[in-house]
């Protein structure tokens, strides 16, 4: 109950001071504000003084800016995160649609990523030093090495051109989901694989595990009563973490792969100085990250019993 | 219970994966790079009409000309000031309802309230004459109207799509109807069976902004577009070697310039501004980057008809006569062989913007060719807005930019806003010349052709002799189309993707 409590309160900081930040890191940006807005609106052939102007005189830009922060915050508090100074569509709107999007990304992606990254690393680190253990070893660390970028283009290469298995970019069918999905999965799995070895390791080497060995159980035994639920807890921990590589790969893999989701539309919003969406989306994204701690938690409370005594 | 949710998951993932075959459906799946930024006409009309959702009141025809549209046909009074549009009749809105004069003028003043060349037009008043004439009064004589209500933001929408100067949704009169809009990627359309002209055979079409070049070039490469609009250099020379797709390539009219601050001390004279164009290879520019022959000899390319004057000398490259050309101006190089002048080093700032890919390349190649004579050019490839933003407080030096002069398809309504008496934003800056003033005036009062061609040509002299800007290549446009299209092209003025003439191949 507490835990949850702390989490709210952690909630109200985060949204609080990604706002804070957010305005004044887009204050500090350089270039005009109405100009960068117009070119986000209306394009580089179309983007000149007199758009600038009209951007300016619309959407009342040189009202001082502890002005237009008290009236974000003010409209924060009453859940509204205002309208997209490109687009004209309300905030709210288009990060519903694009979260959406973004959301059946990553989830599809951690799912992928668990069933490849944790039982690999497993069977390595029960093989220490073996083929698979090297191996795994060699491809987790050029995986998480090359840019998700290299990675995409690969695969599109492989699966779209040469295989013509799958549709390289869009949005229209499910199968469309696949190869960024993949993407992103396997960036994911080769550090869930290593940290999942290396937990193994460090299992396996342990003396309860030892015993049970020696208590004579067959090994299968062994790995279900006394692997699987210690090896559990720091894979299901460092799920958190990798939250923040998934927020750095959807940007990347949404604009290789054409996905309308939220990274993509924060590179943009960025571009074109769009700082209700700005805002916005660095609020989801932060009450995204400090949901997914509570989940962590939680998860971690009912796989380790010592944690409730505690 | 984790099990169940796996098996859970995995079922969900199967069926949001069932494969539909998207090379046999009759959806055509055009894939270009612009986003829909929203339904304004002002910010992505362009692409409302290129999938000809929407009409403007007047067509441009292959070579540019005027060509009846929504208005069927047009007369201007003696004093040139009052314009009269006949509309087309029995035109209906995809909602239903008749196209009238007075939806079109309502439509016409929202256009014209809103950033767009309309706003610039020496207009004093869109209002219906009776149902089915608009009526268009001018403060003077002004022949580039047609041209101007050509623009993709000057289309006409259903009164109903219309909150006050909202657009609210997208209601036009063309071919194909929207039927989905998911901005600000993607919108689909179907056959407009109530289509008041010829219809088209294509009954469904899809469009996909796509803002990577190689990831455009990728899916026509897999079959996954049918038409993919804007190869970057590098994809296109391996499209063309690839038999799964066809390329089109035409020469649009466009150009890559330099934009220089005429009343800036290292630019002020003309003839550090000739060094400065002498001293680009335009041929090897063209080819190592752009990779097809299109070094710009002059402003306009050849594409542009009546605007290009063949019989001007060409802008040519001579490395030693710009080196001698500075020299006559006092400059001499430094110990890092760097100009010099009184203590100051000939160094400049460029500004470039990387939303068409090749700018900042070119930029680089530039910067190594200025200082083969001892120009020092700093590159800032930045936002676009920063040039007009610059122009506009002064301290613009130089800037590399990609200018369309067909955003209306005569070129007289570009060179107006770019190189009018106050210059332009994307165009001239502190350059002044009165009998290029006196010629560009002139045209905006002569409707026909030949009658234009001295001052045209005294215009395109004008700039090629002071340069205000400096011409560097022109643009083809390629597009991939699936072999499986027919009679799919490129329209050189970017008014249509070409649904409404194409056709599926048995």
């Amino acid at each position: 109950m507490r835990m949850i409590l702390n989490r709210l309160l952690q909630a109200v900081l985060v949204a609080f001071t990604v706002g804070l930040l957010t305005f004044i890191m887009i204050r500090l940006l350089p270039g005009d504000v109405a100009y960068r807005i117009a070119a986000g609106r209306y394009g580089y052939d179309v983007v000149d003084s007199a758009a600038a102007a009209k951007v300016a005189a619309e959407l009342d830009l040189n009202k001082p800016a502890i002005q237009a922060l008290g009236l974000w915050l003010y409209d924060l508090l009453r859940l509204d995160l205002g309208t997209s100074l490109v687009s004209g569509e309300p905030v709210w709107d288009e990060l519903v649609m694009q979260l959406g999007h973004t959301l059946q990304l990553a989830v599809t992606a951690i799912f992928l990523s668990l069933l490849i990254g944790p039982p690999l690393g497993i069977l390595a680190g029960l093989n220490r030093g073996g083929f698979l253990d090297r191996g795994l070893m060699l491809v987790s660390t050029a995986l998480r090495a090359l840019p998700q970028f290299v990675v995409g283009l690969g695969l599109i290469v492989i699966f779209g051109l040469m295989l013509n298995l799958l549709p390289t970019a869009g949005h229209t069918h499910g199968s469309h989901l696949i190869l960024p999905a993949v993407t992103l999965a396997l960036g994911l799995a080769a550090v869930s694989a290593q940290v999942a070895r290396d937990a193994m390791v460090d299992v396996e080497q342990s003396q309860f595990y030892r015993f049970a060995r020696t208590k004579g159980l067959p090994e299968g035994q062994v790995f279900t009563r006394h692997g699987l639920r210690n090896v559990a807890v720091p894979i299901v921990t460092y799920l958190g973490v990798q939250f923040i590589y998934l927020v750095e790969g959807v940007v990347v893999v949404e604009s290789l792969f054409a996905w309308p989701g939220i990274g993509h539309a924060l590179v943009h919003a960025i571009f074109g100085r769009d700082v209700p969406v700005i805002q916005g989306t660095a609020l989801v994204m932060g009450l995204m990250f400090v949901a997914l701690n509570a989940a962590v938690d939680g998860l971690c409370y009912i796989i380790d019993p010592r944690r409730r005594d505690a | 219970m984790f099990r169940n949710l796996m098996a859970g998951v995995a079922v969900g993932l199967l069926l949001a994966s069932s494969p539909a075959s998207a090379a046999e459906d009759r959806v055509v799946d055009v894939v270009a790079p612009f986003e829909i930024t929203g339904l304004d006409p002002a910010k992505s009309g362009d692409v409302f009409l290129r999938m000809r959702i929407v009409e403007t009141l007047v067509e441009a025809d292959a070579q540019g000309k005027p060509a009846p549209a929504l208005a069927k046909q047009w007369t201007v009074s003696e004093d040139g000031k009052q314009w009269f549009f006949t509309l087309q009749p029995n035109v209906r809105f995809h909602d239903g309802s008749a196209l009238t004069a007075e939806a079109v003028a309502s439509a016409l003043n929202v256009a014209r309230a809103k950033p767009g060349l309309l706003s610039k037009a020496p207009i004093e008043a869109i209002a219906a004459d009776g149902d089915a004439v608009v009526k268009i009064t001018l403060s003077k004589p002004f022949a580039p109207l047609l041209a101007f209500l050509a623009e993709s933001r000057a289309q006409i929408l259903a009164p109903a799509s219309y909150a006050g100067a909202e657009v609210k949704s997208i209601i036009g009169s063309g071919p194909f109807k929207l039927t989905k809009l998911e901005a600000p990627q993607s919108l689909a359309v179907e056959r407009f069976d109530g289509y008041w002209g010829a219809k088209p055979e294509i009954e469904q079409a899809r469009y996909l902004a796509v803002g990577r070049a190689e990831t455009r070039a990728l899916m026509a490469e897999s079959g996954d577009a049918d038409y993919v609009f804007n190869l970057d250099p590098a994809s296109r020379t391996r499209l063309a070697k690839s038999d799964k797709v066809k390329l089109i390539s035409v020469s649009i009219p466009r150009s890559v310039l330099i934009k220089l601050n005429a009343g800036h001390p290292l630019l002020s004279d003309v003839k550090a501004r000739e060094a400065l164009s002498l001293a680009i290879d335009r041929e090897g520019v063209a080819t190592a980057i752009l990779r097809y022959p299109a070094a710009a000899t002059q402003l306009f390319p050849p594409s542009l008809g009546i605007w290009h004057d063949a019989s001007l000398s060409p802008l040519s490259y001579d490395p030693e006569k710009a080196e001698a050309l500075l020299t006559g101006l006092g400059w001499k190089k430094g110990a890092d062989g760097i100009l010099t002048k009184d203590g100051k080093r000939f160094a400049l700032t460029l500004t470039t913007y990387p939303d068409r890919p090749e700018l900042p390349l070119l930029a680089a190649v530039l910067q190594e060719q200025w200082k083969e004579i001892g120009v020092e050019v700093t590159i800032n490839s930045t936002n676009s807005s920063e040039i007009p933003a610059k122009h506009q407080n002064g301290t613009l030096e130089l800037a590399l930019m990609a200018r369309n002069f067909a955003l209306v398809p005569d070129p007289i309504g570009t060179m107006l806003s770019d190189y009018g008496p106050a210059g332009g934003d994307w165009g001239a800056m502190n350059w002044v010349n009165p009998g290029f003033q006196q010629a560009l005036d002139g045209l905006t009062r002569i409707a026909d052709v030949s009658q234009g061609e001295t001052l045209r040509r005294q215009a395109v002299a004008a700039i090629q002799a002071d340069l205000p800007v400096i011409p560097v290549a022109w643009y083809q446009q390629t597009v991939a189309v699936s072999p499986k299209l027919e009679k799919a092209g490129i329209d050189p003025f970017e008014r249509t993707f070409g649904l409404e003439t194409m056709r599926w191949g048995k």
